[in-house]
């Protein structure tokens, strides 16, 4: 089942079990030690901290905590956790069990993308031959204290659930709505209990920091953004899939990678990302430039872009959880304006107007749904108005 | 940080209580904020919205309601903290450090006027069609905004049908701007659960189980959500319409029964300030409307004293003397009929245990087609009688094939204090400058323990006054200061009182023929509850389902509504527990202006006794026309 992948260092070797044990070998102060070397951040595009979520995660005082890998998988255009899942569970389960050391957890929890329940039984065969071999269920290694067990449970299809307090909503039984915050997971995640919510790429990630030292981690990427990231790239290319490069990597690089031709446009972080014109292609990828959870979409010039916006802004007006105003309505109300556009029924006073609404949305919405779903909206009007506009016989400036 | 363990609310719907010191005087007890550049101390846990307040700096709300728990949907109340690259919703967000906070800056203005014109595009109707002009508060939001046009379009279509099916609530989902207070209303405040967001994006809406009309499930019409409701997307059933074509009909003969509550309410539809009975007020402008006829509630609650407090005194009787034990304990009270059908659909074992007694609505509405019939020498058939309650449930109520033992529909029209308001405005009256009068014979003025009805624990201090002196022979003066039981009021969710019985008197006249001697009650105690808002009744019922402490009770009251009727789904809105108080403190002065205070007291009591109900209480007659059963119904409705 596994392709022969190259990487610098999710795809590079790992035997299961070796980061567990070297984890409980070094402790819980020297594994925060080194996630906090390793400048490790969140892979699902937030790009929280993970070394800081573990250790507020660690220092809240309950009885129970949880570790949940948030395996939502639901941005456009993202399949790297997919291939994680499928090919790489050794490092994604032994993150979680170091997780679950780590912070103090008894159980930890995949919230597994709906879409996936073709994985399920996989992944519950792998499980179970992981507690055969001691690496998960009661006193794991032979070490007394130390019990973790990890349980799968099933989405329902929606994209909200991909936010943590959504998700965690979601696994609570309930209709998959973000929270309020704070109080932040961490500290009243899962049943009310200190949470640590982690993307399946953090946790894959963790195994090899552990064995290998946060130092030699920051030795790939760059000073803010370091590491590897995985691509998941699509669209207008000879050579789609998932690729691991560093960070820092350029946008022009990576379109050379994949053999991309006649690139017009790259949509990166997905539906929710920005849209990259031609001018900006010597951008890079990080957490100091562009972020991305790992969506990667390009686009010829053959393509329309109004019409992948519409596309976009579709896909946000029925994923929206419709619980606040400014996400439920204002995603609407961006749609309408592109359909305008579409028919050259618009002002620009109007579309100017809903480039401030955009903003707004993007401080106003409760979750972070709604404070992304502009993005698209904004980027690619910014960028390619005189596509949009000259294709429909109109020459001025927006 | 700890939420409500008893709260059925989602999560997302509300938000986390952090735990307050103690002594807000110890370190860590308060934290020093800024707001707008000025500091200020705060107790630990204090909401933004809450400190902004105390320093007198208004934050537009809207899904914000001070009975419910918070949900931070609308946004509208965003605000600047220092450090967060978005905005923060002010009413969810409790402060435990040190913030800095900007309430009016370009960005929170524009983002506020934006979700205003988010929300009106997609609310459906205009203001001057509407039942909420003028106490509205999108209406109030897009003034206080200076909203002089649709920014972003308006609907013109409505976009959901109706919902008519229900006898109290009408729901009006193209006027809803989803700020969900209905939703939590329903599931948290009441905890009965019949509403609740459905669907994603754009389709989200507030809908029943299965999108059944609200007439077809569990919902107990209490009215609840529409005073909370910020829109007119929920409102009552209103009957004014058909109410003046009978007074304008010369062959119909119009009377009409005024509730305690709606006339220390009225008033606040009138201008004046909460807690300001209108009484006398109200009897001229009824007459001056054209009801033929203007009455007192209060008689037949005097009356259900009666009725009720000897069908107790029979069950314990049969309980305790005769050893019977298939007599049902404790005695439950049903003049709420949101209560009523909240056992009906939630606890309908229970049934047994509820008093056959009729409300004082019913009762009234019975009598008037029966006996004042008789003694006006008018076909009943050419009555209209109309019942001015602070509840929405009793439109239900009055419609129940149950309640029609003279013959005729024994209340024809349920009206809430709302609607007849707007009658009363309608006719070109202004209530506060209406001369005083009384209520017009037979029945006259009544008790002051009738008028107590209207607030929590009302129900259940006038039975004890008349209990009290029925039983031991003395003064209800003697035991409590100037016959007010204070132990039972109070808006506290569940009050429990014990009161021993150490001496027993003569058995009155009255109730001679059902029992011949007090001495089964001599040393006994007396253990009574009260409960208001059906998420306390629940409370309870499940305790008494595990057989706990109130299992042990004779007799308690039980209130669909927070803080009993003054409360009611009828009532003008806005409602908050402070508006509450001052309604019920309204109710309690009244009842000590009274001379006659106890329902025994009430001479057109007995003289009905004595001339129409003349084997007495739960006498034949009486069980015909005064008393009545109820439905099991269950949770599951097909």
């Amino acid at each position: 089942m596994k392709k022969d992948r190259k990487g610098l260092v999710l795809f590079s070797g790992y035997k299961r079990g070796d980061g567990i044990k070297r984890a409980l070998e070094i402790g819980r102060e020297n594994i925060l030690f080194e996630l906090k070397s390793s400048k490790l951040k969140g892979r699902g595009g937030a790009g929280f901290p993970t070394a800081t979520k573990w250790m507020l995660t660690a220092a809240a005082i309950s009885e129970e905590k949880f570790l949940v890998c948030n395996a939502d998988e639901g941005e456009p255009g993202t399949f790297k956790d997919r291939v994680l899942l499928m090919e790489y569970p050794e490092l994604v389960f032994d993150g979680m069990v170091i997780g679950g050391y780590t912070i103090g957890a008894k159980e930890g929890i995949v919230y597994l993308r709906g879409e996936y329940e073709y994985m399920l039984k996989t992944l519950e065969d792998y499980l179970e031959q992981m507690r055969k071999d001691k690496l998960l269920g009661d006193k794991i290694l032979g070490i007394s204290d130390f019990n973790f067990d990890i349980k799968i449970r099933l989405g329902a299809g929606a994209y909200v659930c991909g936010e943590e307090t959504a998700l965690i909503e979601s696994l609570e039984g309930c209709r998959g709505e973000s929270r309020n915050r704070p109080p932040y997971p961490v500290n009243t995640g899962y049943n009310d209990r200190p949470t640590s919510v982690n993307n399946v790429e953090t946790l894959a990630s963790v195994p090899h920091i552990v064995i290998k030292g946060g130092d030699w981690y920051t030795k790939h990427g760059t000073d803010k953004s370091s590491g590897s990231k995985l691509l998941s790239i699509s669209g207008d290319c000879k050579k789609p899939g998932v690729y691991e490069l560093p960070w820092g990597t350029t946008v022009r690089e990576v379109l050379k990678i994949v053999d991309a031709e006649d690139s017009k446009a790259v949509q990166i972080g997905g539906a929710s990302g920005v849209c990259v014109p031609v001018s900006q292609f010597d951008r890079k990828l990080g957490y100091e430039d562009i972020a991305t959870g790992g969506s990667i979409m390009i686009f010829n010039k053959n393509r329309d872009m109004l019409h992948i916006l519409k596309n976009f802004m579709e896909f946000f007006v029925e994923e929206s959880c419709g619980q606040c105003t400014p996400c439920r309505i204002g995603n609407v109300k961006l749609l309408e304006g592109v359909e305008m556009l579409e028919k050259g029924e618009f002002t620009f006073e109007y579309i100017e107007k809903l480039i401030e609404l955009g903003k707004t949305m993007q401080i106003s919405s409760k979750c972070g749904l709604g404070q992304s779903s502009p993005n698209s909206f904004i980027t690619i009007l910014e960028n390619f108005k005189d596509e949009i506009l000259n294709k429909r016989g109109i020459g001025v400036e927006i | 940080m700890k939420k409500d363990k008893t709260s059925r609310t989602p999560v997302s719907q509300r938000a986390f209580e952090v735990e307050k010191p103690t002594d807000t005087n110890t370190i860590g007890g308060t934290i020093t904020i800024e707001i707008n550049g000025e500091k200020t101390i705060v107790p630990l846990g204090t909401t933004i919205l809450d400190a902004c307040k105390q320093k007198n700096i208004h934050i537009p709300t809207l899904c914000h309601h001070e009975d419910l728990c918070v949900a931070g949907v609308c946004r509208v109340c965003s605000v600047e903290v220092e450090g967060f690259r978005t905005l923060q919703a002010a009413c969810a967000f409790p402060i435990t450090s040190p913030i800095k906070i900007k309430t009016s800056t370009p960005l929170v203005r524009k983002a506020r006027r934006h979700i205003i014109d988010l929300m009106l595009s997609e609310h459906y109707g205009e203001c001057y069609s509407c039942i909420r002009n003028q106490n509205c508060e999108l209406q109030d939001l897009a003034q206080e905004y200076g909203v002089d046009g649709y920014t972003f379009g308006h609907v013109t279509k409505p976009t959901y049908e109706k919902d008519t099916s229900s006898y109290s609530v009408i729901r009006d989902m193209s006027k809803c701007v989803l700020c969900k207070r209905c939703v939590r209303t329903c599931i948290d405040l009441q905890e009965v659960g019949v509403l609740e967001a459905i669907d994603r994006g754009d389709k989200t809406h507030i809908s029943t189980f299965m999108e059944k009309p609200l007439s077809d499930v569990v919902c107990i019409n209490c009215g609840q959500c529409i005073n909370r409701c910020p829109t007119a997307a929920l409102h009552a059933n209103d009957p004014s319409d058909e109410i003046w074509n009978a007074i304008d009909d010369p062959k119909k003969h119009v009377v009409i029964q005024t509730a305690p509550s709606p006339r220390a309410a009225i008033g606040e539809c009138f201008g004046l300030a909460p807690g300001q009975s209108m009484t006398m007020e109200l009897n001229t402008a009824l007459k001056r409307i054209g009801f033929d006829g203007v009455f007192d509630t209060n008689f037949t609650a005097d009356l259900t004293i009666f009725e009720e407090g000897t069908e107790l005194i029979i069950r314990l009787k049969k309980a305790l003397v005769d050893k019977d034990t298939s007599v049902k304990l404790p005695q439950f009270t049903s003049c709420s009929p949101g209560w009523v059908k909240y056992i009906e659909h939630f606890y309908p074992e229970y049934l047994d245990n509820l008093s056959t007694a009729k409300s004082p609505q019913q009762m009234f509405g019975a009598i008037f087609k029966t006996f004042y019939a008789q003694q006006k020498g008018i076909d009943p058939k050419d009555i209209v009688s109309v019942a001015v309650m602070p509840c929405s449930a009793k439109k239900f109520e009055c419609n129940r094939p149950e309640m029609a033992s003279s013959g005729y529909k024994d209340v024809d029209y349920g009206l809430t204090t709302r609607e007849l308001a707007k009658m009363i405005k309608e006719a070109g009256i202004n209530l506060p400058e209406m001369p005083k009068s009384h209520f017009d014979s037979p029945f006259g003025d009544a008790s002051g323990a009738g008028l107590i009805f209207g607030a929590t624990g009302g129900v259940m201090e006038a039975a004890l006054r008349s209990v009290i002196e029925f039983v031991t022979g003395n003064k209800t003066e003697d035991i409590f200061a100037n016959a007010n039981i204070m132990p039972v009021r109070g808006f506290e969710g569940v009050k429990y009182v014990e009161l021993p019985i150490a001496a027993v008197g003569p058995v009155p006249e009255i109730l001679k023929h059902l029992v011949p001697s007090w001495d089964f009650l001599k040393g006994a105690t007396l253990k009574v509850a009260v409960a208001h808002g059906t998420a306390n009744a629940k409370k309870i019922m499940e305790d008494i389902k595990a057989g706990g402490k109130f299992s042990e009770c004779h007799f308690i009251e039980f209130m669909a509504c927070p803080g009993g009727c003054i409360g009611g789904g009828g009532q003008p809105i806005p409602t908050t527990p402070e508006i509450r108080k001052k309604r019920a403190e309204a109710i309690y002065a009244e009842d000590e202006s009274l001379v006659m205070r106890k329902s025994h007291d009430n001479p057109h009591v007995i003289k009905i006794y004595e001339e129409f109900f003349k084997e007495g209480p739960c006498g034949h007659l009486s069980h015909k026309l005064l008393h009545t059963h109820y439905t099991k119904r269950g949770k599951f409705i097909a």
